[in-house]
């Protein structure tokens, strides 16, 4: 056992990188409740005052400032501090907080979009290098994009495709470097690449001796990083504050090296709390210094930045990262993996502010214990930042060292790696199987091979027929940019530092993702149980609909319109994963939109459900604003009928609002009512929910006096963005879904 | 085959009754309470449910009762359709979901027999002096006074409900008669003072009735608060 090991029960971990088995030897579980809990300290206080300014600052600017000369990498810029004296665990992106990083690896076009934004001129070489020298992923993906795809995607069918910019979604598993050290890892992937990864020479073989060569220069340059600030992590954590640190700078490497729209932390609680017990245990760490070390933690995690162009903006508003944190859980032989740290990163949320990041994402079990239970139900109605996802219907298929990347997406921290898809407009899809495959709003003919239908009132069976060939041919289409995608972007933009944190035969995920769910299921059934009449231009295409007698709607637990929605995500994931995939990853689908949803409905025409041109989708797998109006619960019944475990294994975002009043007259019954919520909603295997406690009227305040709210978070379609970083249209999107009260 | 008529159903109740509770609100109602908020449910309408129905209705949400939670059946009035409540009860039972009837107590009625499956009783007292009854209700005390007899054998457990109404009950009069009034029930696990509010008004429109209360205002909450600390401390 090395030195730094000491008192730490022996197990697998000790003979091969085995994170998950040192958690398992070694964590204590905690089942009581927050009392023990400690107050912010004036260390904190001074760091997260300074940085408070700072983003008081940056809101008005929108940004801050930006580095326009040095490019993205893990070890480009000088070391850089918020108030070196106060803080406990160091290190930025930049040599200045808040500053921003240019990463041209993603795309040229698309760094000088955001700089033109914001006023900044891009370094004259950097410039020069990257027009003359250097492909980026960009144009390696539209050297190879098809008529088929570039027309989806102009249409907006296929949507938010990472084509421009870095993919993300992808954890390293940086405790990695805690536990083990830097050498220890670059060691292991030397041993491969000169031992293992041997001929026959085969195209796989050849791409992943390159890869493991990036790697271990990437696992390099993080040492040297961390030497910029003082820290010589070759060798394993000696302590918490180490521990936490050389975690830490795993994850500064990546958000230094990249920037994806989901740059996720993995799950840490468990794991710090092993070296913070430890600590307690020789008496050289008090409760008061855990929480300083964890909430000066958190404070680096909330002021990562990227820079974005003002069109992405718009599609995911409020300047998310999705430094997604999964807390809790249960392990694989049934025991509570809640620990005094799952409290302590929540209480983040008390010792600075209610914020979106990092993005606080409790994995729900019936087995957590009661006080844990009630404590992030206490967070959740005070704060609205947090998410829960399903643990007994994830672990089975990713054991009980997974993490949720971005908003719904688990994948086993250091085995699994995910190729993001962004999404696909089902609705549209739906409007072309009516319009011979011709966008209704722009006029292009997008797909061939399908008539324009001349019914006076539609037939349910000939267009499900119709809308079921055409989703094949979407998949098709689909599937061929995602594999160029991540061809390219493997070449031209691979996350080294975040991969070499990673088993070196990592499995792979192909992320879909579909959008507009609750809009097809709801026009499907209209036109199966009302009547619906195509209201046509001069060339045939249905520009709206009249809509005779009433159907049941989704989000009323009602089958059958819930089993259309079902139906309709079955086929879809059927027909993607028929198709092959680059480096055989595995097909996994999600009903997620994030704020897109705004952005979806404005590119499309009206539906046979009623919903005008324009008029935003709901988020997720949400039913329709309004439309749910049977209650809270039949909505979520609704929404949790839809298959996690042999469809959507990308998961299934939902969205839920309520009214404090209706959730119960005393904190105490709104506690337990939530929790009784959640409980009952995951025991019927659903995956996911986002839980916002307010009124609307607060929101319509809040909009029209954003001064008098400058923390109010809420919780949009798989993150918590602060209501005032909205756009006017998201806003008023977000007022308009279901609050659920009572009659 | 025995048919009830549900006006509507709430998913989500968590007033009526502990825990999260489905409140099946059932048509028919003897009583013309003039407070009444729920007019729209005064006459029996079209017999849409069969106890299996509605029982396989309620059973999709049993996931969010856990121990505390269960089904509430309001209205109207539930003991109208005592047949019908009878065997939706009994299926209720089989399958362990905790019942709650919300009721003036003012049936036609089977108490025995709807009581034997009932696990709390949530009794609205409307007033507790004849007249007064008759002239808040149209209708006659002597019914209710069947119902609390064979709640009090069976020992039910039961929440009292009170809407206190300015000008009526907001006195310190009234207070007392209902203190006394209370004695005689047995197992009160809880009472409760309702704020009257015209809420219902808007309904009264939708269906052209003369709302009786136009002039009256709405009961202050504070002061009802302030009423029910009184109450409690009454000797009487």
């Amino acid at each position: 056992m090395k030195e730094e090991w000491k008192n730490f029960k022996e197990g697998l971990w000790t003979k091969e990188i085995n994170v998950s088995n040192f958690i398992q030897e070694n964590y204590k579980g905690y089942n009581e409740d927050e009392k023990f809990l400690s107050a912010v300290t004036s260390k904190t206080k001074n760091v997260w005052d300074k940085c408070q300014e700072l983003l008081k600052e940056e809101l008005k600017k929108h940004v801050l400032d930006i580095d326009v000369d040095h490019m993205s990498g893990i070890d480009n810029f000088a070391a850089g501090y918020i108030d070196k004296d106060n803080e406990v665990i160091v290190g930025l992106q930049t040599d200045e907080p808040l500053k921003r990083i240019v990463n041209p690896y993603g795309g040229i076009r698309m760094v000088y979009q955001e700089l033109e934004a914001y006023g900044y001129k891009l370094n004259e070489n950097v410039d020069k290098y990257f027009n003359e020298f250097r492909k980026t992923h960009n144009q390696g993906v539209f050297d190879a994009y098809t008529k088929d795809i570039r027309k989806a995607r102009h249409v907006g069918l296929l949507t938010g495709l990472p084509d421009a910019y870095g993919r993300g979604r992808i954890i390293g598993d940086y405790r990695r470097i805690a536990l083990y050290g830097i050498d220890f890892l670059m060691e292991q992937k030397k041993n491969e690449w000169d031992n293992k990864l041997l001929g026959p020479m085969t195209d796989e073989l050849i791409q992943l001796r390159e890869d493991v060569s990036v790697q271990y220069r990437a696992l390099e340059a993080i040492k040297n990083m961390a030497s910029k600030y003082g820290y010589d992590i070759s060798k394993p954590a000696k302590n918490a504050k180490e521990a936490i640190q050389w975690t830490y700078f795993g994850y500064l490497a990546a958000i230094k090296e990249n920037n994806g729209a989901a740059m996720s932390l993995g799950r840490v609680d468990a794991f710090f709390d092993i070296y913070i017990n430890r600590d307690m245990e020789e008496g050289i760490l008090s409760e008061k210094d855990a929480q300083e070390l964890i909430d000066q933690f958190v404070i680096k995690l909330r002021i990562a930045r990227h820079l974005r162009t003002p069109d992405y903006d718009e599609l995911f508003s409020g300047d998310p990262t999705w430094v997604t944190c999964s807390l809790g859980g249960v392990s694989n032989d049934g025991k509570s993996m809640v620990t005094k740290t799952s409290y302590r990163i929540l209480h983040t949320l008390s010792n600075l502010d209610p914020a979106p990041e990092p993005n606080l994402t409790v994995l729900w079990s019936k087995d957590l214990p009661e006080a844990f239970k009630k404590y992030c139900a206490k967070m959740s109605i005070a704060t609205d930042s947090i998410q829960y996802e399903n643990d007994d219907i994830m672990r089975p298929i990713y054991g009980d060292d997974y993490a949720i990347a971005c908003c719904v997406s688990a994948m086993r921290v250091g085995k699994n790696m995910q190729y993001f898809g962004a999404r696909c407009n089902l609705a549209k899809a739906l409007l072309y199987s009516i319009n011979g495959g011709i966008d209704e709003v722009k006029g292009d003919k997008v797909i061939d091979g399908f008539e324009i239908m001349d019914d006076e009132v539609l037939d349910y069976n000939k267009v499900k027929k119709s809308y079921f060939k055409m989703l094949e041919r979407v998949a098709e289409i689909y599937s061929d940019a995602m594999n160029i995608i991540h061809y390219m972007h493997d070449k031209y933009a691979y996350e080294a530092g975040q991969m070499a944190l990673h088993d070196t035969d990592v499995h792979r995920l192909m992320a879909y993702g579909v959008a507009g769910l609750s809009v097809v299921a709801d026009s499907l059934s209209a036109i199966k149980y009302a009547k619906v009449k195509p209201i046509r231009d001069e060339n045939g295409i249905a520009k709206d609909f009249e809509i005779e007698g009433d159907f049941p709607k989704y989000g009323n637990d009602d089958d059958r319109v819930d089993n259309i929605a079902k139906e309709v995500l079955e086929k879809m994931y059927k027909e993607l994963a028929s198709h092959k995939t680059h480096r055989n990853a595995e097909v996994t689908l999600s009903v997620l939109t994030i704020t897109s949803n705004v952005v979806y409905g404005s590119k499309t025409g009206s539906t046979p459900d009623g919903r005008k041109a324009g008029v935003p989708f709901a988020p997720g797998a949400n039913p329709m604003h309004e439309r749910d109006c049977s209650g809270a619960l039949a909505s979520l019944n609704s929404v949790a009928k839809l298959d996690y475990c042999n469809c959507c294994r990308d998961g299934i975002s939902n969205t839920f609002s309520i009214v404090p009043t209706t959730l119960g007259s005393t904190e105490e019954e709104r506690i337990t009512n939530l929790v009784a919520v959640l409980d009952g909603y995951f025991a019927q295997k659903a995956h996911h929910l986002n839980v916002n406690v307010l009124n609307r009227e607060t929101l319509i305040d809040a909009m029209e006096n954003p001064e008098k709210y400058p923390l109010l978070t809420i919780r949009v379609s798989g993150y918590a963005v602060r209501f005032n970083r909205l756009t006017r249209k998201q806003q008023e999107e977000v007022i308009s879904r279901t609050f659920h009260e009572k009659m | 085959m025995t048919k009830g008529s549900i006006n509507s159903i709430e998913t989500f109740g968590l007033v009526d009754g502990p825990g999260i509770r489905t409140v099946i609100f059932m048509n028919g109602c003897k009583l013309r309470c003039k407070y009444c908020h729920n007019p729209e449910m005064w006459h029996m309408q079209e017999l849409n449910y069969t106890p299996e129905e509605l029982v396989k209705k309620i059973i999709r949400y049993k996931s969010y009762f856990q121990n505390s939670g269960g089904v509430t059946f309001s209205g109207g009035e539930p003991l109208l359709q005592p047949k019908f409540l009878i065997e939706t009860m009994k299926l209720l039972h089989e399958n362990k979901i905790n019942i709650a009837l919300d009721t003036a107590g003012a049936g036609i009625g089977y108490y025995e027999e709807i009581l034997k499956y009932t696990d709390l009783v949530i009794l609205d007292i409307k007033h507790i002096e004849k007249n007064a009854y008759t002239e808040l209700t149209g209708y006659n005390i002597d019914e209710v006074e069947k119902f609390i007899k064979e709640m009090n054998k069976q020992n039910k457990k039961v929440w009292i409900r009170q809407v206190i109404v300015p000008g009526i009950m907001d006195n310190l009069e009234y207070l007392k008669g209902l203190k006394q009034y209370l004695k005689k029930i047995n197992n009160i696990e809880k009472i409760e003072f309702l704020p009257y509010h015209k809420l219902g008004e808007e309904k009264y429109k939708k269906l052209n009735i003369e709302y009786p209360y136009k002039e009256l205002p709405e009961m202050d909450k504070e002061k009802c608060n302030r009423l029910y600390e009184t109450f409690l401390n009454l000797n009487v």
